[in-house]
């Protein structure tokens, strides 16, 4: 996890097609909106439930990296880094989270429910370790159709002990289907440490072998190893070969929701990951050391992200709420 | 202009707390992610994190003071290459304010249960092109298979549906012509083929999800219903899932009170899917191919009890019937009887009975439970006075319980009885025989309410 590691032998291996910048980017502007919506939040423009994704940013934008147009996303509800990565616009999605009609849901979804189909993000879901199956099933999809579409089903720690995802695990390997499961071990679901709920191990990449799914575990802190294994693995299940479970050891700098005390974790311990496994102070220091740019294209690119942000804000508290009517639509197609 | 710091709501009820102390001073460098203070609730203390970059130019309320309300402006925030002058204008509280509701709260609309009385609505119309003698069984199976004949995304999964040709034969044959891309056995899996099946109609697909019984189905319930029904709600418009979950339901012979249920008025209650439930081997096959082309999540109940019985059955590969159109039966100005599934046949030899005794019973098989045929209902109480509802699923918040209200709220001066609901008993299923039949609406029963309502009591 550690920058050194980036920068010498594994930063070497990087793919040369990376864009060392847009990685960059791409997590910088995860954690400004997450910002900027923690900040909505404390202003009451924010209902609900909001699960900040600060801290993960390098295990979806080096995944997403790794992806090709036409494959699929799903993921439960610490969603809104996902939908970023997936290409969604900020602003749609800043104005779902404050319930507004230009949100993605037209404002009847919330924090925890958007979809794009255009950009492959299927959601946004609710109950832990629901969207298993369902990632299941659109990689069953790509596979029916012969698509060569890849699904990355994310998940976090907290959902490994489902029943479901073993359900999901058993006929992902029996009929070969071109999913990757990631498991984001952020080593807390909800309060509860990794250690006080896996009976026999914390070794959650493990968790597919009496399926016979290839499991690894990836430095979900380091964007260029997610990047890496994801091109490797991706490829793997698009070749029909079945699929992977992907541990993404990774942390969470923010409480489970807004409204966590946090009183399961020391200061340190959360100080201590910022302070030496930051994966954006990672990648800047190693752009800045091998010269793939500038303090003042950082600064630029900062700026820009943080223009993005202020719109999307703007944007979502100037939409207005949806209209009463909105109350009865989408029930069913076609009503 | 200096960025002002807002006291934050730290949980979605909070409205003021403490701000026990400031982690950085006036004049301090600030960077976004920063915690800057520490705020009390009533039940934490939580760290507050800086949202921008700059200088922390003021503190306008100091580490220890209680009661600050939400909003209210804690501090100053100066950029990069701001002057200090330009704090005094900025301490003035500029709150963040929910804009106004756009229109007037509306008046509720119970949209689906009970819609405004309307028109007289259609019937289900008579079908009088070319029938053959089938089983409902085989009426289901014909069904699929004209389906995935005419449209490649149509599959099948569940458990025994291929090599075992059906757990009770529905799907026999379908192997055979359709190959084990598209009649998929899955493993006993309730809720990951539910999930799995849910996820295939998201990405496009048009999967047929077979419960060996709809029992099983309360193992995959949180997919049928948080999934596949609230799903294009909460995504506006946007995410559909067409997708049919069916198998048989109800009260089965002799297995006890886990595999002898109704899951009618469960999966009835939800919002976003519609609920249809067959009586007759037209009924199945009609019913089965609208609910494969419809665009929504519907649920299929099927019954055992009935796979084996025969009827005429359309044979023209366009039949459908619509969802949502109940039938009437039997004709008659005494008393209507409701009913759907196996229970429309048992109230069909009620009304004999009754006839036999000069009461003429108008028997209504509904199809449909959600979207609910209420018009039909309606028109037949308006020309009948009387209502008796049968379904073999429990009394309490069943379809019986619905119709009841249904008709207080719309047809109740028409009224000349109480409503009489004939149900299940309130018991699980028992096994032993006599216990069984005792459990379920039959004949009697059905004609004992019936005289009830008509006020022509045992002599």
């Amino acid at each position: 996890m550690a920058t050194a590691k980036s920068t010498s032998s594994k930063g070497a291996s990087k793919s040369p097609s990376t864009d060392l910048l847009k990685l960059y980017r791409d997590m910088l502007l995860i954690r400004r909106f997450e910002e900027k919506a923690g900040q909505l939040y404390g202003m009451g423009l924010i209902g609900g439930f909001c699960h900040l994704y600060i801290g993960q940013e390098a295990v979806v934008v080096g995944l997403t990296a790794a992806t090709r147009p036409g494959d699929s996303f799903i993921t439960s509800y610490r969603d809104h880094g996902h939908m970023l990565a997936a290409g969604m616009d900020p602003k749609g999605v800043m104005a779902e989270l404050t319930g507004r009609v230009g949100g993605y849901s037209r404002g009847k979804g919330g924090s925890m429910h958007m979809f794009s189909r255009e950009k492959g993000f299927f959601g946004g879901h609710g109950i832990v370790a629901a969207q298993v199956p369902l990632g299941t099933g659109l990689a069953f999809g790509h596979k029916y159709r012969e698509d060569g579409g890849v699904c990355l089903c994310f998940l976090g720690d907290g959902a490994v002990n489902q029943g479901q995802v073993y359900e999901s695990f058993n006929m992902a390997a029996l009929w070969k289907l071109p999913v990757i499961y990631v498991i984001e071990n952020n080593r807390y679901g909800m309060g509860t440490s990794v250690e006080r709920a896996s009976a026999s191990s914390t070794e959650l990449h493990r968790r597919g072998d009496a399926y016979g799914i290839p499991g690894i575990a990836v430095d979900g802190m380091d964007v260029l190893e997610v990047e890496k294994a994801g091109r490797k693995w991706i490829a793997h299940a698009r070749e029909g070969k079945g699929p992977v479970v992907l541990e993404m050891k990774t942390y969470r700098y923010r409480g489970h929701s807004m409204s966590d005390p946090a009183k399961y974790r020391t200061k340190e311990e959360v100080s201590k990951v910022r302070a030496e496994h930051d994966p954006i102070d990672t990648l800047a220091k190693l752009i800045l050391e091998g010269k793939a740019a500038g303090e003042d294209q950082l600064k630029e690119i900062d700026r820009e992200v943080k223009e993005i942000c202020t719109n999307a804000s703007d944007f979502a508290q100037a939409s207005p709420l949806p209209e009463a009517k909105e109350l009865f639509t989408d029930i069913l197609v076609g009503i | 202009m200096p960025i002002q710091i807002l006291m934050p709501a730290l949980s979605p009820t909070m409205t003021e707390g403490k701000l026990a102390r400031w982690l950085k001073a006036e004049g301090d460098k600030i960077k976004s992610g920063d915690v800057l203070a520490e705020i009390e609730t009533d039940k934490a203390t939580m760290e507050m994190e800086a949202a921008d970059d700059g200088i922390l130019g003021r503190i306008l309320v100091p580490g220890g003071s209680e009661g600050v309300k939400v909003n209210t402006p804690i501090g100053l925030i100066l950029a990069e290459g701001e002057d200090k002058s330009a704090l005094e204008a900025a301490a003035a509280p500029v709150a963040a304010t929910l804009p106004a509701e756009p229109v007037p709260v509306p008046v509720p609309v119970p949209a689906v249960v009970s819609p405004a009385p309307a028109a007289p609505q259609p019937q289900q119309k008579a079908y009088a092109g070319p029938t053959k003698r089938q089983t409902v069984r085989e009426a289901l199976r014909d069904a699929m298979a004209e389906e995935m004949r005419r449209d490649p995304n149509v599959f099948l999964l569940g458990e025994e549906v291929g090599q075992y040709q059906g757990a009770y034969k529905v799907s026999q044959g379908l192997l055979d012509e359709f190959g084990p891309k598209r009649v998929i056995d899955t493993p006993i899996t309730e809720m990951g083929f539910a999930g799995l099946g849910v996820g295939a109609a998201f990405g496009g697909l048009r999967p047929i999800v077979e419960f060996m019984t709809f029992n099983f189905s309360m193992q995959a319930i949180d997919q049928i219903v948080n999934s596949a029904s609230k799903t294009l709600y909460m995504s506006g418009g946007q995410q559909t899932c067409p997708i049919v979950f069916r198998g048989p339901n109800g009260a089965a012979s002799r297995v006890a009170a886990q595999h002898s249920q109704c899951y009618a008025s469960w999966y009835a209650h939800c919002p976003g899917m519609k609920v249809v439930a067959p009586w007759s081997g037209m009924d199945a096959k009609g019913l089965l191919k609208s609910a494969i082309r419809d665009p929504n999540p519907v649920i299929f109940l099927e019954n055992e009890m009935m796979y084996g019985q025969s009827f005429d059955v359309p044979e023209d590969a366009d039949f459908t019937l619509p969802i949502g159109l109940a039938r009437i039966e039997r004709a008659g100005g005494d008393v209507t009887i409701t009913a759907f599934s196996r229970m429309v046949g048992v109230a069909l030899e009620a009304a004999e009975a009754l006839a036999k005794e000069g009461i003429e019973a108008e028997v209504i098989n509904l199809l449909s439970l959600r979207p609910l045929d209420s018009a039909a209902i309606i028109e037949s109480v308006k020309k009948t006075n009387r209502l008796v509802t049968v379904e073999e699923g429990w009394p309490f918040a069943g379809i019986g319980a619905e119709i009841a209200a249904l008709v207080m709220d719309q047809a109740f001066d028409w009224l000349d009885a109480p409503v009489n609901r004939v149900a299940g008993e309130d018991v699980p299923m028992p096994y032993a025989a006599n216990l069984e039949k005792l459990a379920l609406p039959d004949v009697p029963k059905i004609v004992a309410a019936a005289k009830a309502v008509c006020y022509r009591g045992q002599k």
